[in-house]
């Protein structure tokens, strides 16, 4: 009998190995959001092209959705899931409104969204999203979230294929001190409604400079106690 | 009604060929306290009264909005009413993330009618014991309907159902005709005169009933207490319709309903029929 020290690897037991997949179930649609949170308004943007690979789709795709009266969604990645993720979000926040008689409250909405991720975390949803609205107490409150649900709430975030040129912008001029030094400063920026909306153009028009998926217009929603309001703007549309 | 040998489960057959445990849920309805319904060309509206159990109590909650089209008033076991409201309102936010259009009311009450209905036919289960008045906007405009614990349904002008319901339909009957070119305002009055009759000796107001409205680009919506006072206010400025009415009297042996069809096509009774020889309503 030959001795065996180690039992050696047949052709049966090896690991299959996976052949590079024909089909992909996700695309990715392109563009960025952007979202502000001022002392008692939000302001939420994101551009308004859709592409897939090295075309453009449409220049006029909006990628924010308002969930109640004091909630916008903004979110970038594969618009089908987005859709799909918005509906569901509909139909609870329906649910919720006949349960309670009243609407559900933004940090409500952000718990919502992200346990809503998070429910499909072994087939994502390709979404990059941003949250932004009016807290219960009227201050501007934004959110931001990875594609699985985890979230955290924030002064600004931009979210999207031009999040990196973006953010470091943000950071610049919005940066607050860091939550360790006392005292403690708002998270909320101190901008007013109208600098931040002009930040915001600002940095759409740099982002579409270099990003290629980012450009055609930009749509900015301002969330404040007298309501909800629409701006548009034209971005490059090389 | 008297008790009888084959009264025991819904699935017994009486000799005479009746339910009788249907006829029973359908006593429970009648034993409510009252909902009535109108409609015009643009608006429903939906009248409830409202009984607390006791002084210290809130009083029961007996209007229900289901979708921004479509809601309900009921009566009878108004548990069973708070169970079917939530089936209506998951099937219309289901229908609506499907189709991405209202589910139509026509629709939702046959679904209704048919959950009803299965409970008439298992010998596990109980009829529900709730008669729901289905008021709702669709691409047709305006319809009220009514649903029966028998699994029955049908479209109406206007309708009253539960305890003294006999006296508001009186009025309705009276009055039906001239609804369809009515107001918003006008109907309302139309149907706080109608609870009034139900009402009979006690005073009007906004503790003792309830009011709501849905119409072509209104969605539907229960009036707050005081918008309610309002109107029950203004009630007054039209007495003299309601002394017209006591003389002429309520006549308590009417046996038929008010089933007016607009069409013929709406109104379809499906299952067992509303004439089937049940007792006279009080």
């Amino acid at each position: 009998m030959s001795m065996m020290f180690a039992p050696r690897l047949t052709e049966a037991a090896a690991p299959t190995t996976h052949a590079a997949p024909t089909w992909s179930p996700y695309d990715n649609n392109g563009g960025t959001c952007v979202a502000i949170a001022g002392e008692d308004y939000c302001v939420i943007a994101a551009d308004t092209r859709m592409s897939t690979g090295f075309s453009i789709l449409t220049r006029n795709y909006s990628k924010i959705h308002q969930i109640t009266d004091k909630s916008v969604l903004a979110s970038s990645g594969f618009q089908a899931d987005i859709r799909a993720l918005q509906k569901n979000l509909d139909a609870r926040h329906q649910i919720y409104q006949h349960q309670h008689s009243k609407q559900m409250s933004c940090p409500a909405m952000a718990q919502l969204l992200s346990n809503t991720l998070y429910y499909k975390r072994f087939f994502p949803y390709y979404a990059f999203n941003v949250l932004g609205g009016l807290d219960s107490e009227g201050k501007g409150c934004v959110y931001t979230y990875d594609a699985v649900g985890s979230y955290e709430r924030s002064g600004y975030s931009s979210q999207g294929t031009g999040m990196q040129l973006i953010m470091p912008v943000l950071d610049n001029q919005l940066k607050s001190a860091s939550p360790l030094v006392l005292p403690l400063r708002q998270s909320t920026t101190p901008l007013s409604e109208v600098e931040a909306v002009d930040l915001v153009k600002d940095t759409f028009a740099s982002a579409a400079e270099r990003d290629i998926y980012t450009g055609d217009g930009v749509e900015i929603v301002i969330v404040n106690r007298d309501g909800i309001r629409h701006e548009l703007m034209d971005l490059k549309r090389d | 009604m008297f008790r009888n040998q084959y009264d025991t489960d819904v699935t017994t057959w009486s000799p005479a060929g009746r339910l009788h445990q249907v006829e029973y849920a359908m006593e429970a309805v009648k034993q409510g306290s009252a909902a009535i319904g109108l409609r015009s060309k643009t608006y429903v509206v939906l009248a409830t009264v409202n009984k607390a159990s006791s002084e210290l109590s809130a009083h029961q909650k007996k209007l229900f909005k289901i979708d921004n089209h479509i809601g309900i008033a009921m009566a009878g076991l108004t548990a069973d009413g708070r169970v079917l409201s939530r089936y209506m309102r998951s099937e219309c936010i289901n229908h609506h993330f499907v189709f991405e259009s209202p589910l139509p009311v026509g629709r939702l009450v046959v679904q209704v009618a048919d959950k009803a209905q299965v409970c008439t036919q298992r010998s596990w289960k109980r009829p529900y014991g709730v008669g729901l008045l289905v008021a709702g906007l669709d691409e047709a405009g305006p319809h009220l309907y009514y649903n029966c614990p028998s699994g029955n349904y049908a479209e109406y002008h206007a309708f009253a159902i539960g305890s003294r319901s006999q006296a508001a339909k009186t009025y309705l009957e009276r009055k039906f005709e001239t609804f369809m070119e009515c107001t918003k305002e006008e109907l309302i009055r139309h149907a706080l005169f109608a609870v009034k009759e139900s009402l009979q000796e006690e005073e009007l107001s906004s503790g003792n009933c309830g009011v709501a409205v849905v119409g072509i680009d209104e969605p539907f919506i229960v009036l707050d207490p005081k918008t309610l006072q309002a109107y029950i206010e203004a009630l007054d400025s039209g007495k003299d319709e309601m002394q017209t009415m006591e003389e002429t009297g309520t006549d308590d042996r009417q046996s038929s309903q008010v089933p007016q069809e607009g069409t013929g096509s709406r109104g379809i009774s499906v299952g067992a029929s509303e004439d089937t020889p049940t007792d006279m309503e009080t």
